[in-house]
């Protein structure tokens, strides 16, 4: 799969969730802070995608401890992406 | 997508959409070793039935005395009438039945002491008729629909049911007897176009929310099965209805809840005034939501909104004790920082009525068999959940009821598919030949459009239309410019243009192929909108008001009836609300008074 259409996978993964929450938050970061990251968080925010929003949503306000540094890194990039 | 070629896949049956509603419908269908196909957008677990948190009603009568006919009487009474009281007594008397089964299925409820159900108090759920408040809410904490959406999706798996996910239905097949023979889609990974050739098709695919400018919908609700069916020259039926919200977060629609008004917060204009002081002098800022939510569109209307555009107002509990925030509001406070950019500690909450729920849909009967404006069935054809109108909810759906109708329904669409191909032990019917010839030209229309329109403003463009013309509170004038306003959208979208043509995870061809499907709900909702001259439920009218001759603005005389929106001709004929129960005595019309 090229470069391009892995990325309309995950734009699709982060626009056509369960909860509008989600969608706003994952396809803001997406569109502009993705292409941005390191291969490693870039690796990480695809997990974080395919986390369902009921498990992303505590990460994303701290209820919830990140598996690992990276992910964490991305998480609070995630928080500060901020919609407006 | 250079050139168009197309494979047929038979099954006993296929189910579009695997939310709440299409994995209760596949249960049955798997169960009874039908062949059944289940496709959705989205992997099941991500449907938007997730976002239902508040519970599931059913008269259990676990912590206090309670009865399906009080549950019904709730139920008529909050449709204001419109509901179709066959098909509501169906859904309250099967609901205790529906609970218990899905906590076979595995859902874990909430429980009391004892180890029943817990049951808690909700809007408009009361005993005896109206007399006092009863508890039967039944929750999973506050993710009861995502527990629900597991539970359904595990017994699916042990059922066998076969599953194509990130693939989109794209139009119903509908021969020249109008019988509905399976649908087309679109693998999303492949760029594949598949029919699936079954005997029944059962349409699950959730409402359309995103037709609004401002709607808590997920960017999921495009009414894609509400589309299809309109192609396929099935009238929609009551799209004026739709359940609105008085406070979601200006320009992105997340739901801020009630209780930060119960905690304190007040709504303000652009002086600052405290405007429900004039509305409702007694409840204030904790009038019910449809005053509270006249009250705002009332003073946007008037040039007292806030912000730029003058089009929003503000929640404030600036006033609050930060400590008292940080307590009882937490997950508010987040929400506000995340979506409005604004610590609602040091400054008020930009907020806007918006669009919550579909009352309105694909006609069926309580079987869930969809039925044509004669009132005849449509062979091989079913719905279940909101894309359907049953009808169960009417004007406005009482809380709590849209997760009851996917499972009731949901369960009846499947019991009705299976009695149809167990006893109807016969080959599919021929494919007409040019089964596929509209889907086709309108993917090759997509392909090689040029200087077209941009798929993101013209549904934009639509969401302002809507949200400005028939939003929560309707105006004669408005209505009657947002109808030829939403004409000339649709031309937009008849000429949208996308840049990739590329097979593989094309989103762009998907969200305009999505987009031709929320236009045709916009379009009916706006113009079954400017016919009703009434108010009745959540379609409220300025020039139909409180009168002693109409209370609420509501005309039975003239409009006690369900309005049917037919595409071909863009027109509307009516068919009447069904008022005679299945046994009981019909709930008789009367003033709707909380």
């Amino acid at each position: 799969m090229e470069a391009s259409e892995e990325l309309n996978r995950l734009r699709w993964r982060c626009t056509r969730r369960a909860m509008l929450e989600m969608d706003l938050l994952l396809g803001g970061f997406l569109e502009r802070r993705f292409s941005s990251l390191t291969p490693e968080q870039a690796q990480a925010f695809v997990v974080l995608a395919d986390m369902e929003d009921l498990e992303l949503w505590p990460l994303i306000t701290g209820k919830r401890e990140c598996e690992n540094a990276v992910q964490a890194e991305v998480v609070a990039m995630l928080r500060d992406v901020r919609v407006k | 997508m250079s050139k168009l070629t197309i494979s047929v896949r038979k099954f006993d049956a296929v189910i579009v959409g695997a939310g709440g509603a299409g994995l209760r419908a596949a249960i049955q269908l798997s169960e009874a070793g039908l062949k059944t196909a289940v496709l959705s957008k989205v992997f099941p677990t991500r449907s938007h039935t997730v976002a239902a948190q508040g519970g599931v009603s059913a008269s259990l009568g676990n912590s206090e005395e309670d009865h399906w006919h009080w549950h019904m009487y709730d139920t008529v009474k909050g449709s204001d009438w419109l509901g179709d009281q066959d098909a509501i007594e169906y859904m309250c008397r099967k609901a205790p039945e529906a609970v218990v089964e899905l906590e076979h299925f595995g859902m874990p409820f909430d429980r009391t002491d004892e180890g029943k159900i817990y049951q808690r108090p909700f809007g408009g759920h009361m005993s005896n008729f109206g007399e006092k408040p009863v508890r039967r809410a039944c929750a999973a904490a506050d993710r009861t629909g995502h527990a629900m959406l597991h539970a359904l999706y595990q017994r699916n798996v042990r059922a066998n049911t076969q599953f194509f996910v990130e693939w989109m239905a794209l139009d119903l097949i509908r021969d020249a007897e109008g019988h509905v023979l399976g649908i087309i889609a679109l693998e999303m990974e492949t760029g594949d176009i598949v029919a699936f050739h079954a005997k029944a098709t059962i349409f699950a695919t959730g409402g359309a929310g995103r037709i609004y400018y401002s709607s808590t919908n997920a960017f999921i609700n495009t009414g894609d099965g509400l589309g299809m069916a309109a192609r396929a020259g099935i009238a929609l039926e009551d799209m004026e209805f739709w359940q609105f919200h008085p406070t979601g977060v200006a320009g992105a629609g997340v739901l801020i809840t009630e209780g930060v008004r119960g905690e304190g917060g007040i709504l303000r204009n652009s002086d600052n005034e405290r405007f429900m002081e004039r509305y409702a002098p007694n409840a204030k800022d904790l009038a019910s939501r449809d005053v509270v939510s006249r009250a705002m569109v009332t003073e946007i209307n008037e040039g007292r909104g806030c912000g730029p555009h003058k089009d929003f107002v503000l929640l404030d509990i600036t006033h609050l004790d930060p400590a008292t925030i940080m307590k009882r509001l937490p997950g508010i406070r987040e929400i506000s920082i995340q979506f409005a950019g604004i610590d609602p500690i040091k400054a008020p909450i930009p907020v806007v009525p918006t669009c919550h729920y579909q009352m309105g849909g694909v006609p069926t009967n309580y079987h869930g068999q969809v039925v044509n404006a004669d009132g005849t069935t449509v062979p091989g054809f079913y719905a279940a959940g909101e894309v359907a109108c049953a009808s169960v909810h009417g004007a406005n759906r009482l809380g709590t009821n849209s997760l009851l109708d996917l499972l009731v329904f949901g369960k009846a669409s499947g019991d009705s598919v299976v009695e149809s191909v167990k006893k109807n032990a016969v080959a599919h019917k021929d494919l007409p030949a040019d089964f596929a010839d509209q889907t086709l030209a309108r993917l090759n229309r997509l392909n090689t459009q040029k200087s077209g329109a941009s798929v993101n403003e013209t549904r934009l463009e639509m969401q302002r239309t809507m949200q400005k013309h028939c939003g929560v509170f309707r105006f004669k004038d408005m209505l009657e410019e947002g109808v030829r306003k939403i004409c000339e959208v649709e031309k937009a979208v008849r000429l949208t243009e996308i840049g990739d043509k590329s097979n593989t995870w094309n989103t762009a061809r998907v969200e305009a192929l999505e987009l031709d499907n929320l236009i045709e709900v916009a379009k009916s909702t706006m113009v079954s909108a400017e016919a009703r001259k009434e108010s009745r439920g959540a379609h409220v009218r300025d020039d139909a008001p409180d009168t002693a001759a109409n209370p609420n603005g509501r005309d039975d005389e003239k409009w006690l009836k369900h309005s049917l929106w037919h595409r071909e001709t863009n027109t509307l004929s009516y068919k009447p609300v069904t008022l005679t129960p299945l046994s009981v005595e019909s709930i008789a019309l009367k003033t709707r008074a909380y």
